[in-house]
């Protein structure tokens, strides 16, 4: 066990494991995290707090995360290398699991000028698979980056990372996991899924070469709200991929937001028999409430209670 | 080659707004390429300040220079006489050149007439491209001779980052996407491998630009 | 009251401009008082310097009379010098004189009805204007 979380001992068990997400109020409102918590608390095995999503200033995902944990849910606490650099970076690990947090996903983060603080300097010290490797290195030698300084104490982190099998170039995207197991990653998540084959096209290629039993995937799917949303994001967004059928079925209903859960537990029954896929992560963005529906109709409640 | 644009005009009329005598000095070296302190540009940005000047009826009178190179104290210096008969120097030089002036005529004030923006390549005429950040270790060999420092928008070492998509950085529809050219020139000299080692974290605060102020001595060459 | 008859420099190409001033002798065109005449064997050879020195050294407006675009006998000569108008035009923008003060003509070799008339537009519009607060 690297870190004795609720999500590892769900993967240990070989159980389908499920985690949410929510996103920190942008400000100090408790009540914010408490309400979208409680959406979520049962249907999951763990939460990513996001890191400052789209650079947009949010509470600290430490700080909510350690709000998560009095409240009862396990967090997966994200953080990005662009805002912090490596001195902050080693000691918010200190600080996170000092707090009990024991799930961390690296991830470089989106770009400044995407947020509000678009004159901010931006720091990527390090990018998301030096990040991998400096926690891994904090956890299994008890050394901060550089190697010299002895850690007080143990640092014991279920390290995840992401990986986006529809950005570009596609053939390196499997390949660049691999670099993400070496540094010593633990756990993936993938970006939203709507593009089924050329999501099995990178499964495939992920199990050619044995990562999928180096590191547990969890495939990424979030709901459409409606024909708005999800022509949107086919076209504004990158690196998601929306395939015209989907966004046709969306349109044309006469309940769009059904039909969008409906082709998300679709997905989530489909996911469930790629091999490799270990697990899902359902990101209901601004829909937290949808969590607790769609894990239901999916058949993947209740959740395990794993000791 | 460094980069610069000149600075909106009104800002160095403002600079100049005390003075009624000023050099303004070009350089014939960085500047002359990207068409923003040359000989040309300060012909140009003399006449354009004189007749702003008589416009409100507080004349300048602007003495014209460009030197090979202004960053080097040979050619500065050679503008010693000039420089004693006027009140204050306008360098359409990049910052390098404003400041090897400063260094050299310490009670002559000295104003920057462009914005050095980057070292960049010449696209085409008339399209410059920043290439280069002096990042002090240079990783062109890892990469293809594509630099993910100054080319991409997040400094990646082990790119590209989930944004990467049709070749094109998210953050800009005109910007490559770094990675992308790097995984296709590694592609093209068979030498795709070196992608798939985990490039370790730069040492930006000791080898880099955050290691404080740079210097390099030769003590060969001190004569 | 006293007159004021705006100077204008008229750089005019020597593929198009020139061969239509020559015309407007000819044709008797009445042009207006106190405009220069400066020869160029393309519009391409006018430096951008010249536009604003012009206008520095005494000049209230300047024309320059270039061939139609695709008809460029040196290919590119007159869109250089509209790039270089157009640095010029902004360059007066920001010091408060008014572009219209320079101006590229587009004509033919036989189009010396029309150099006149827009030589003695210009005068008028320039008259209005007034004289050129920039010159030293």
């Amino acid at each position: 066990m690297k870190a004795g979380s609720n999500l590892e001992k769900v993967f240990e068990k070989k159980l389908f494991a499920v985690t949410g997400e929510l996103g920190p109020p942008k400000g100090n409102d408790v009540s914010v995290v408490k309400r979208k918590a409680e959406l979520l608390k049962g249907y999951v095995d763990a939460v990513n707090v996001t890191d400052n999503q789209t650079a947009i200033v949010r509470m600290s995902s430490i700080a909510t995360s350690s709000l998560l944990i009095q409240m009862g849910l396990e967090p997966v606490m994200q953080m990005t290398t662009r805002d912090r650099n490596r001195i902050a970076i080693q000691s918010d690990v200190f600080g996170a699991t000092a707090l009990g947090i024991k799930n961390m996903l690296c991830l470089t983060g989106d770009h400044h000028t995407f947020g509000n603080q678009v004159d901010a300097k931006n720091v990527h010290d390090l990018d998301s698979i030096q990040l991998i490797d400096c926690v891994r290195t904090m956890r299994d030698q008890g050394k901060l980056l550089g190697g010299e300084e002895k850690i007080e104490g143990e640092v014991k982190l279920f390290i995840g990372a992401a990986e986006n099998p529809f950005a570009d170039p596609f053939e390196f995207r499997a390949v660049r996991l691999g670099k993400k197991v070496a540094a010593g990653v633990n756990f993936i998540q993938t970006q939203c899924i709507y593009d089924m084959n050329r999501f099995k096209e990178w499964m495939k290629m992920v199990r050619d070469r044995g990562l999928h039993e180096k590191c547990h995937i969890l495939a990424g799917v979030t709901p459409l709200k409606s024909g708005g949303m999800a022509r949107y994001m086919a076209k504004n967004v990158s690196g998601i991929i929306i395939p015209d059928e989907i966004i046709d079925r969306v349109v044309k209903s006469k309940k769009p937001a059904e039909e969008g859960i409906k082709i998300c537990v679709e997905q989530i029954q489909e996911l469930r028999e790629v091999e490799g896929v270990h697990g899902v992560h359902i990101m209901a963005i601004e829909w937290e409430q949808m969590t607790s529906k769609i894990t239901e109709m999916a058949g993947l409640l209740p959740r395990p209670k794993v000791e | 080659m460094i980069k610069a644009e000149q600075k909106p005009i009104d800002e160095i009329l403002k600079y100049l707004d005390p003075y009624n005598k000023i050099l303004l000095s070009g350089c014939g070296a960085c500047v002359t390429v990207c068409q923003a302190g040359g000989e040309k540009e300060v012909g140009l940005l003399a006449s354009g300040l004189r007749m702003a000047r008589q416009k409100i009826g507080k004349k300048l009178e602007v003495l014209e220079a460009t030197p090979a190179r202004q960053c080097e104290p040979e050619f500065a210096l050679e503008m010693s006489e000039t420089i004693e008969k006027v009140e204050a120097v306008l360098s359409v030089a990049c910052g390098v050149g404003v400041q090897t002036l400063v260094r050299h005529f310490p009670k002559m004030p000295i104003f920057p007439g462009v914005n050095t923006t980057f070292l960049g390549e010449t696209i085409t005429h008339g399209v410059w491209e920043e290439r280069c950040q002096a990042c002090g270790n240079c990783v062109l060999e890892k990469t293809g001779g594509i630099c993910p420092i100054s080319r991409c928008a997040k400094q990646l070492l082990n790119g590209p980052c989930g944004g990467s998509s049709k070749g094109k950085c998210e953050i800009k529809k005109e910007a490559d996407c770094a990675w992308q050219l790097i995984y296709d020139r590694l592609k093209a000299l068979n030498q795709l491998y070196k992608m798939e080692e985990v490039i370790p974290a730069k040492r930006w605060g000791v080898e880099s630009r955050d290691s404080g102020l740079r210097r390099i001595v030769r003590e060969d060459l001190k004569v | 009251m006293s007159t004021f008859d705006p100077k204008i420099i008229a750089f005019c190409c020597d593929q198009s401009g020139y061969p239509a001033a020559d015309m407007a002798g000819t044709l008797k065109q009445k042009l207006p008082k106190n405009v220069e005449i400066v020869r160029v064997p393309c519009a391409g050879r006018i430096e951008t310097i010249y536009l604003l020195k012009a206008l520095e050294k005494g000049a209230d407006g300047v024309l320059v009379f270039a061939c139609f675009e695709e008809n460029c006998q040196f290919l590119r000569g007159n869109l250089r010098a509209k790039g270089r108008l157009s640095y010029a035009h902004r360059m007066l923008e920001k010091i408060g004189l008014e572009k219209e003060r320079i101006e590229i003509c587009h004509l033919a070799t036989n189009s010396g009805a029309k150099l006149a008339e827009t030589l003695r537009r210009k005068s008028e519009q320039l008259k209005k204007m007034g004289p050129n607060p920039g010159k030293i």
